[in-house]
């Protein structure tokens, strides 16, 4: 850094291309270039600690790393594109298990982390304000609820994650639910009718059958052991078993003929019976329904990863801030932390709908 | 003043390397997110069609998205070549998801015969 004359002169070429506006930071900013450095770091910008040894203004220093961030960010866009894609082709070729698996999301816990995300969205904004206005208390305050927020939204996934490990509400082999769709409180709050005419297929589908009476045992004793020998995998093969099959199935075939569409129409949306009742021998669970909870753990768990990196991201950042380290000069940091945040945000804005939202 | 490498220096909220967001601004964005959150909830007690309720809550996350890129991420001040590049990533996306849908019914038939050799298995 010895070579100030040609650093000035590198200085205005660069800046040259995007004619700055006359404000009074550049020429102030050139003067002090001279001056002898405040750190002795010999990296001649005495007047700003924090700017880089290789740029020559905190404009540059600025606009350089967020058009680091910027980038990627572009590309995080298109790494959740795959997963996206993934979602789109498998809702596309089995929609029932859809609506079938939504039903074991809790609407209101995914609600709740929409709004948690949103609010520290909210405070990542504003500390980017503060840091850049040097309100030093204030941007460590809006970096702890950041970062708070971070930490409610990762305990709520856990609660969810933990229900599902219960449940059995799992990916590929692991998906072996405790209980069917119309056992379920969410169907039944949304479709009692629904629910109603379910219970009483069962009953006469499961009438004399071993399975039946473990499946009584985990409906009284709710969460017993998994005794996995006689845990029922009950229904994908609807009914084969079933020794006087044709007349259980006239007797259910009567009750479906008997129900209005509005009845049927969730049952079969969920893939539970089939649209054509003649061909309906029983309830039925969707054949492929763990696909979509290795979608959602996937997604999701992806999701969580990032909610982590930004809770180290912004635990460095409230480590900075609360060494007084920003100011108008140098906010990037945060800014780039934002930025971050705020595309962890975007994803969660199209994944809540997309997996506890369907109809 | 997008194009511009830094926006004037008399613009009431500016200081110095970047637009500084007034706050009433970021409280009516979080409002306004959240109104749109308790929607995208409250809409879907309503049948809306076959796909009706996939397409209103995708236009109500859009809307959220564009609310949350546009002002909580600054690209309404910032320079254009950002916003351009979250288009362009987007509109990739978009080609991505568009390719995978017009190509998805394809293998249907494998799919199936797949199906009927390896039936999936409870453990």
């Amino acid at each position: 850094m010895t070579d100030t004359t040609s650093e000035t002169q590198s200085n205005s070429e660069t800046n040259g291309h995007s004619a700055p506006p006359p404000g009074d930071h550049e020429p102030h900013e050139k003067a002090e270039a001279h001056a002898p450095n405040g750190h002795g770091g010999g990296h001649g910008h005495g007047q700003y600690p924090h700017l880089a040894h290789h740029f020559d203004s905190p404009q540059q220093q600025f606009d350089a790393g967020k058009l680091g961030i910027w980038l990627f960010l572009f590309q995080e866009v298109l790494f959740f594109a795959g997963l996206f894609c993934a979602y789109t082709v498998y809702r596309a070729q089995n929609p029932e298990i859809f609506v079938y698996a939504h039903y074991h999301l809790d609407t209101t816990m995914g609600a709740i982390n929409t709004c948690v995300l949103l609010v520290s969205s909210l405070t990542a904004a504003w500390a980017v304000r503060n840091a850049q206005l040097g309100e030093k208390n204030k941007l460590v305050l809006n970096i702890s609820i950041t970062i708070l927020c971070a930490f409610v939204f990762l305990g709520v996934k856990y609660k969810e994650y933990a229900h599902k490990v219960h449940e059995g509400t799992l990916w590929g082999h692991h998906f072996n639910p405790e209980h069917e769709l119309w056992e379920l409180d969410s169907f039944k709050t949304k479709h009692p009718e629904s629910a109603e005419l379910a219970e009483k297929i069962a009953a006469i589908q499961f009438e004399g059958l071993p399975k039946r009476e473990h499946r009584g045992e985990h409906e009284g004793s709710g969460a017993e052991a998994k005794a996995p020998a006689a845990k029922p995998a009950a229904l994908p093969t609807a009914m084969a078993g079933a020794t006087d099959s044709d007349t259980k199935v006239r007797r259910i075939q009567s009750l479906l003929f008997q129900a209005s569409d509005e009845t049927l129409h969730p049952l079969v949306a969920a893939g539970i019976i089939k649209h054509d009742i003649l061909a309906t021998t029983g309830l039925e669970r969707p054949a492929k329904a763990h696909i979509f909870f290795g979608i959602y753990f996937f997604m999701t768990g992806l999701h969580g990863v990032h909610v982590v990196a930004g809770i180290i991201v912004w635990v460095w950042m409230l480590v900075k801030a609360k060494r007084g380290q920003f100011g108008p000069n140098y906010f990037g940091p945060i800014d780039y932390a934002a930025l971050y945040w705020h595309l962890v945000d975007l994803v969660w804005i199209y994944l809540f709908p997309l997996l506890y939202l369907i109809h | 003043m997008a194009d511009s490498k830094a926006p004037p220096h008399d613009a009431p909220h500016d200081h110095g390397l970047a637009h500084t967001t007034p706050v009433w601004l970021l409280i009516t964005i979080l409002l306004a997110l959240l109104f749109f959150t308790v929607l995208t909830v409250a809409v879907t007690s309503f049948d809306l069609g076959a796909q009706g309720n996939l397409v209103v809550a995708m236009v109500i996350a859009t809307i959220k998205a564009g609310l949350v890129a546009t002002f909580f991420m600054h690209l309404a001040w910032d320079k254009r070549f950002h916003a351009i590049g979250l288009a362009a990533g987007v509109l990739f996306f978009i080609l991505f998801l568009s390719m995978v849908v017009a190509d998805r019914g394809e293998y249907q038939i494998d799919i199936d015969r797949h199906g009927e050799k390896y039936p999936f298995k409870m453990k």
